[in-house]
């Protein structure tokens, strides 16, 4: 409207200011897109920086350094008949028989220069007393038994001992051999690394998930089937829909926190018992199954509901014949990465006190316990070389469990889950 | 009869009682056409209702009123005369006499629980079979008379139904009751702490070392402001500073250079660091991260670098976040309508231009509702501090000095020998109360944040 401006003459994109100007504006877009790509690259590196770390770590933690023993059972006098050891009693005859003071004495004989029994792992005498079960003639003859090292020569014979232990392990090169390490399958904690296992923690934590997944699942599929199929937009259905969304956002320790005043204190439920770790993390995963069962139910197309209503079902045949089995997959989707986040939890355990030293792995629910990140936890702790591998063997162990429950929901999802 | 034995009877009687109510069932409706409301079965689960629940309401009840009754009975015995007056004395001694007539504990301490262990045991076996006896009596009755109810006429449906809404509705108020057990214990509990603390000392206080809490003046070393400090530094600034620009960067490539499949396994691959438990990272941290954080410290000139330091668990905590940042990022970046990005795109900008001016302050509510939500994460997150971060409360700004934080105080404290009502322990609920009420408000208000702009677009 302002005739006095003189007419703006276009742009001239060829001249030499123009030509630098959309060069620098290209400058920037490529470095943005760079700085895009650095995150995503700096991001999925440190990823697999850490899975590296740990499988290099760890991968030494899942064998054992053993060396060969000459033992002779003869000379020790172990006299045990032979009926006893086929029996469930074995264990305690051979014991009893002094056979771990025959394998001392055979290894003072052996390797009396490198420290003698001190060169065995404490579970050593164990491994004799398996191969005898297996064999009683090994009673009556001399033999040459691998038996597991102790700790400080197991990680020299790894590549990462003191110059003393190292002299020890160059000496005994060819007697030592490697191999898997069934005990770390097979045993719960112990003090000595050459002995811990993590069956015990895998055990404790099996109990809690099952506890967990026995309420948290069918608490967590009613009540979204309520909130979504049910519910009356009242004040109390906001009420029941904050408190479980916010439920989601708590920190987990806080579930701790209730825990160790609600069931032990006032409960008086038995302490570090996997009972009340699996109900711990049952509060904990509910309203995470909740809210992916609502969005599963909600995926369900209103007309599959018409159409059971039009043929003369009631509210609750809709639901339980028709809306639920579709929306099964997505449920259990996300029950199992709700149970993935319940297994690999610690902090809420740690407050229940399931993180005393456990020798033993439970049998029953109210048996102290102890579970399998708690265990890493624990171990890492631990002031002996030897329960570093152990603890990266034990992260592998987790992370291979998470990986397959992910897996899994991955698969269900792809394979069941219906657009529709 | 063990309580396990009662179970399975009361299972066994309501199986019968479905499977007999369903066959009466089926013999009416074969013997004429009319239409029933309701399906065999559901007469059939009628009747296992009512043979199921009156006993087991009964034996939840019985479960929390009959040691009350069995304390009642022996206290009539003759030996329970000379029993300490009533408090923790008394107490002591019933508890293990209890723990003696259960068999759960070989040798006593007071030579009277000795004395009153066949009283407890005679009591509770008194006792026990008088709850078998109404149980299975409530059982029973229950069965025989929905049994009787089973007619044509009759609409089992509804009432089946009316019991599996009531069970619904139970269902989701399990929620509401874990927040109102959540907020009671941690209000109670700090409630206790406070009459020995002054809240005041406790908010504002600027030492913090309960390992030597003077008993005059509690308040003098239990000063939190430290720990809020340690906590912010930690799960604010540091984990920020790496999560925000390595989160939303990502979702900037992923959502508006990367090509379809590149995105397709990239995304999931940065969603695997969501789902690594925090014990590992925190192992991570202290073995790996800690000593080179302090390497590098000791290289760039402070020489007091410490090997607990706030960086290495910020930097791994954030490392943590990214894929929630990002996803959250992601979302409001795709939540932005296409009409707004073809625009600029028309008008001759850059993508990156566009990204920069156009889509990020567009989708800029959503980001920082997400951020908010990550703080929230962040500083509520335990093991990675409690395995990495220091024990030692320090007000610093300096990120290669030691720092702790709330939640690694809540462990420490309760994960000592203390016995349960010190001051120590108890700090540990108002620490936690504190926690709890800072995630619900970043959470409302990142919410409210989201909200408003969601309204923007519609």
């Amino acid at each position: 409207m302002t005739d006095a401006r003189t007419p703006e003459r276009p742009t001239d994109w060829s001249s030499a200011a123009m030509q630098r100007r959309i060069r620098q504006r290209y400058g920037a877009e490529q470095r943005f897109r760079l700085l895009g790509l650095g995150a995503v690259f700096l991001s999925a590196a440190f990823l697999i920086f850490l899975l590296a770390t740990m499988i290099a770590q760890g991968a030494g933690g899942f064998f054992e350094t053993r060396v060969a023993l000459p033992i002779d059972l003869r000379a020790a006098n172990i006299d045990v008949a032979p009926a006893r050891l086929a029996g469930a009693r074995a264990d305690l005859a051979l014991a009893g028989a002094g056979l771990e003071g025959a394998v001392d004495s055979a290894a003072n004989a052996a390797f009396p220069a490198q420290g003698g029994a001190a060169l065995l792992s404490d579970g050593a005498w164990l491994t004799v007393r398996d191969a005898v079960k297996r064999d009683p003639s090994l009673l009556h003859r001399r033999a040459t038994i691998d038996v597991p090292v102790a700790t400080d020569i197991d990680v020299a014979a790894k590549g990462d001992g003191t110059p003393e232990t190292e002299a020890i392990v160059r000496a005994l090169q060819p007697r030592l051999s490697k191999g898997l390490n069934r005990s770390f399958f097979t045993g719960a904690d112990a003090t000595d690394p050459t002995r811990a296992g993590i069956w015990g923690a895998l055990k404790g934590s099996l109990f809690t998930m099952l506890v967990t997944l026995g309420l948290a699942f069918p608490i967590g599929v009613l009540s979204a089937l309520y909130l979504e199929e049910y519910a009356p937009r009242n004040r109390w259905t906001d009420l029941i829909e904050v408190s479980i969304n916010n439920l989601a956002a708590v920190p987990s320790i806080i579930f701790g926190l209730l825990g160790l005043a609600v069931f032990l204190n006032t409960f008086h439920m038995p302490r570090s018992a996997a009972v009340v770790g699996g109900l711990t993390l049952a509060l904990m995963t509910m309203p995470v199954i909740v809210i992916a069962g609502r969005n599963a139910i909600r995926g369900v197309p209103p007309s599959i509901r018409d159409a059971a209503r039009g043929l003369g079902a009631s509210p609750i045949q809709v639901v339980f014949h028709h809306v639920l089995p579709l929306a099964m997959p997505g449920i259990l989707t996300g029950t199992i990465i709700g149970m993935a986040r319940a297994l690999g939890e610690t902090a809420p355990l740690l407050m229940i006190g399931m993180r005393a030293f456990i020798a033993a792995p439970p049998d029953r629910l109210t048996d102290p316990a102890t579970a399998l990140p708690v265990q890493i936890f624990l171990w890492s702790d631990e002031v002996a070389t030897g329960f570093v591998e152990k603890t990266s063997a034990a992260i592998i162990v987790l992370l291979f469990f998470l990986l397959a429950m992910n897996g899994i929901a991955i698969y269900l999802r792809n394979r069941f889950e219906t657009r529709w | 009869m063990s309580s396990l034995a009662l179970m399975f009877v009361i299972v066994a009687l309501s199986l019968i009682g479905w499977i007999t109510a369903r066959a009466r069932a089926h013999r009416f409706r074969a013997a004429t056409t009319r239409r029933f409301s309701s399906l065999p079965q559901h007469h059939g689960w009628y009747v296992a209702m009512c043979t199921l629940l009156p006993p087991v309401i009964f034996l939840a009840i019985w479960h929390f009123t009959a040691p009350a009754l069995v304390t009642e009975a022996v206290l009539k015995v003759p030996a329970a005369a000379s029993l300490p007056p009533p408090g923790f004395d008394r107490a002591a001694v019933l508890s293990e006499a209890r723990h003696l007539a259960e068999g759960s504990s070989y040798g006593a301490f007071h030579p009277l629980s000795e004395v009153l262990a066949p009283a407890y045991a005679a009591a509770q076996s008194r006792y026990d079979w008088i709850a078998t006896a109404v149980a299975l009596l409530l059982a029973f009755a229950g069965g025989a008379l929905a049994f009787l109810r089973v007619r044509p006429a009759f609409s089992a449906r509804t009432q089946v139904e009316r019991v599996v809404m009531g069970l619904l509705l139970a269902a989701s108020l399990i929620a509401i009751l874990t927040t109102i057990g959540i907020v009671a214990s941690l209000l109670f509990e700090s409630a206790r702490f406070f009459r020995i603390v002054p809240i005041t000392d406790f908010l504002f206080g600027t030492h913090w070392s309960p390992q030597v809490i003077d008993n005059r003046d509690p308040g003098a070393s239990l000063g939190a402001v430290p720990l809020f400090w340690g906590t912010f530094f930690i799960g604010a600034v540091i984990a920020m500073a790496v999560a925000i620009p390595l989160g939303l960067m990502s979702a900037i490539y992923l959502t508006q250079y990367a090509r379809h499949t590149t995105r397709r396994w990239m995304k999931p691959l940065l969603e695997v660091l969501a789902g690594v438990p925090t014990v590992v990272y925190g192992y991570f941290a202290a073995l790996t991260v800690a000593p080179a954080v302090r390497d590098l410290g000791v290289a760039i000139g402070f020489r007091w670098a410490s090997s607990e330091s706030a960086l290495a668990a910020g930097v791994v905590m954030g490392v943590m976040i990214i894929p929630f940042v990002s996803s959250m990022a992601d979302d409001s970046l795709t939540a932005v309508p296409n009409a707004m990005r073809d625009g600029s795109l028309a008008m001759g900008a850059t993508p990156s231009e566009t990204i920069r001016k156009v889509l990020v302050p567009a989708a800029l509510p959503g980001v920082v509702g997400g951020v908010l939500l990550a703080v929230s994460r962040a500083i509520g997150e335990t093991m990675i501090v409690v395995m990495a971060a220091s024990g030692v409360a320090t007000l610093t700004l300096n990120p290669f000095a030691s720092t702790t934080t709330v939640t690694k105080q809540i462990v420490d404290l309760l994960t000592g020998e203390a016995e349960f009502d010190s001051a120590k322990t108890l700090a540990a609920f108002a620490l936690g109360l504190t926690l709890f009420v800072i995630t619900l408000l970043l959470n409302i208000i990142a919410l409210i944040v989201v909200r408003r702009y969601r309204e923007a677009y519609d």
